[in-house]
């Protein structure tokens, strides 16, 4: 809420890279972290992952901008719900007919973009007070953010587990398996979380 | 047999938290004190219980006939988050005791990946009604394992001297790895 209050008078440039590092949705806000570790054991995932979530935070943005005036106050909430679920239908769709490995890869994970809270997140302390253009920046930044960050934990796990990036294996051997694992997503999301933390300490 | 099966799977082999990172907003966000990690448990097994009969039946006598399965993840979502507002506005009337202990935690239950993750995944095993909640109270103790388990640690967390850039989530997570490590003992028993 005081980072929504904020960022009401600020220009679209930095409205636009506050996503990446400052208001990261995953490092620093602490959002979504289920998608971000399910699918994350690649970094072509976790990037598949971070695009099918920004698409639907950018138009669920846009039309929450649209149509706020429209809304009760009262049922706006479940008004926002229906608007998320619509655009991840079609993302579910899009994804089940264009790439359907990455849809399997995904699975679950897929229809479960609804109830990422970044996206009511920003549906309601952003878009529902701000205009279409910042909103759909505003969507545009905060999804790019969480597919960087998506990225960034799939390469690094796939570089320890497997010693391969982007499919492209160039460490020969075995790689630590558990990296690729359930509890190897715990662990390295906890290091980097601690790392950005030292370095924002140190600055 | 079967469903000593499915309770096993569900609880250990495949836990809900540790395994499959569902419910992980509630499992960081209210395991700081052993009540409170209660109280969730409690308002996500009866929830998801509800829940998982009242979709199964929407699906399989609307949703099926009308040949409307893409409609799902609408449908679901709403029916989850009504049903949450009725539990809540009933449990209120009906015994105010269960709501002083539930009531806190149902609203954050609405955006829980737990209710709708469970909802989807019994269509996907395609369980019959007596499987699926059998299927949603072994995925709640689950949870409820995995959060008591982790609060309790959590709790004696606050006596030790963690490193300045460890304190917080990231030391939570790294122990959230090592407890799934240990889960992942339970593997091969269940297919």
């Amino acid at each position: 809420m005081i980072l929504t209050e904020r960022s009401l008078k600020i220009n679209p440039l930095q409205n636009f890279s506050k996503g990446f590092v400052k208001e990261n949705p995953v490092f620093v806000l602490l959002l979504g972290l289920c998608p971000t570790l399910g699918v994350t054991t690649s970094a072509v995932n976790g990037l598949g992952m971070g695009l099918a979530t920004t698409f639907v935070l950018v138009m669920s943005n846009t039309v929450v901008s649209l149509i706020k005036s429209l809304i009760p106050d009262k049922v706006r909430i479940p008004c926002f719900i229906v608007v998320i679920a619509s655009f991840v239908t079609i993302v579910d769709l899009v994804m089940a007919a264009f790439a359907p490995a990455l849809h399997a890869q995904l699975g679950l994970f897929i229809p479960l973009i609804v109830v990422n809270c970044i996206i009511l997140g920003r549906a309601e302390a952003f878009a529902s007070k701000n205009t279409l253009l910042s909103s759909a920046i505003d969507g545009l930044s905060m999804g790019l953010g969480f597919a960087f960050a998506l990225t960034l934990l799939g390469g690094v796990r796939e570089l320890l587990g497997v010693g391969a990036l982007f499919g492209y294996k160039f460490i020969s051997g075995d790689g630590i398996l558990v990296f690729i694992l359930a509890p190897g997503a715990f662990i390295a999301l906890g290091y980097m979380i601690a790392l950005i933390n030292c370095l924002n300490k140190s600055e | 047999m079967e469903y000593i099966l499915i309770i096993i799977s569900a609880t250990l082999v495949n836990n809900i938290v540790l395994t499959r990172f569902l419910g992980l907003c509630p499992f960081l966000g209210v395991s700081n004190r052993f009540s409170n990690a209660l109280g969730m448990c409690g308002a996500v097994a009866f929830v998801m219980t509800l829940a998982t009969i009242v979709t199964y039946l929407i699906n399989t006598y609307i949703l099926v006939p009308l040949q409307i399965g893409y409609m799902q993840t609408v449908t679901y979502i709403l029916v989850i988050a009504s049903l949450v507002q009725m539990v809540e506005i009933i449990l209120k009337k009906v015994s105010p005791a269960l709501y002083q202990a539930l009531g806190v935690f149902l609203p954050l239950i609405t955006t829980n990946c737990t209710i709708l993750g469970v909802a989807i995944l019994v269509v996907q095993k395609e369980y019959n009604l007596i499987q699926s909640v059998v299927f949603a109270i072994a995925n709640a103790a689950g949870f409820a394992l995995a959060l008591i388990l982790f609060s309790s640690i959590r709790e004696q967390l606050d006596l030790v001297d963690v490193p300045e850039g460890m304190r917080g989530v990231p030391i939570a997570l790294v122990i959230a790895g090592l407890l799934s490590l240990a889960f992942m003992g339970f593997a091969g028993i269940v297919h």
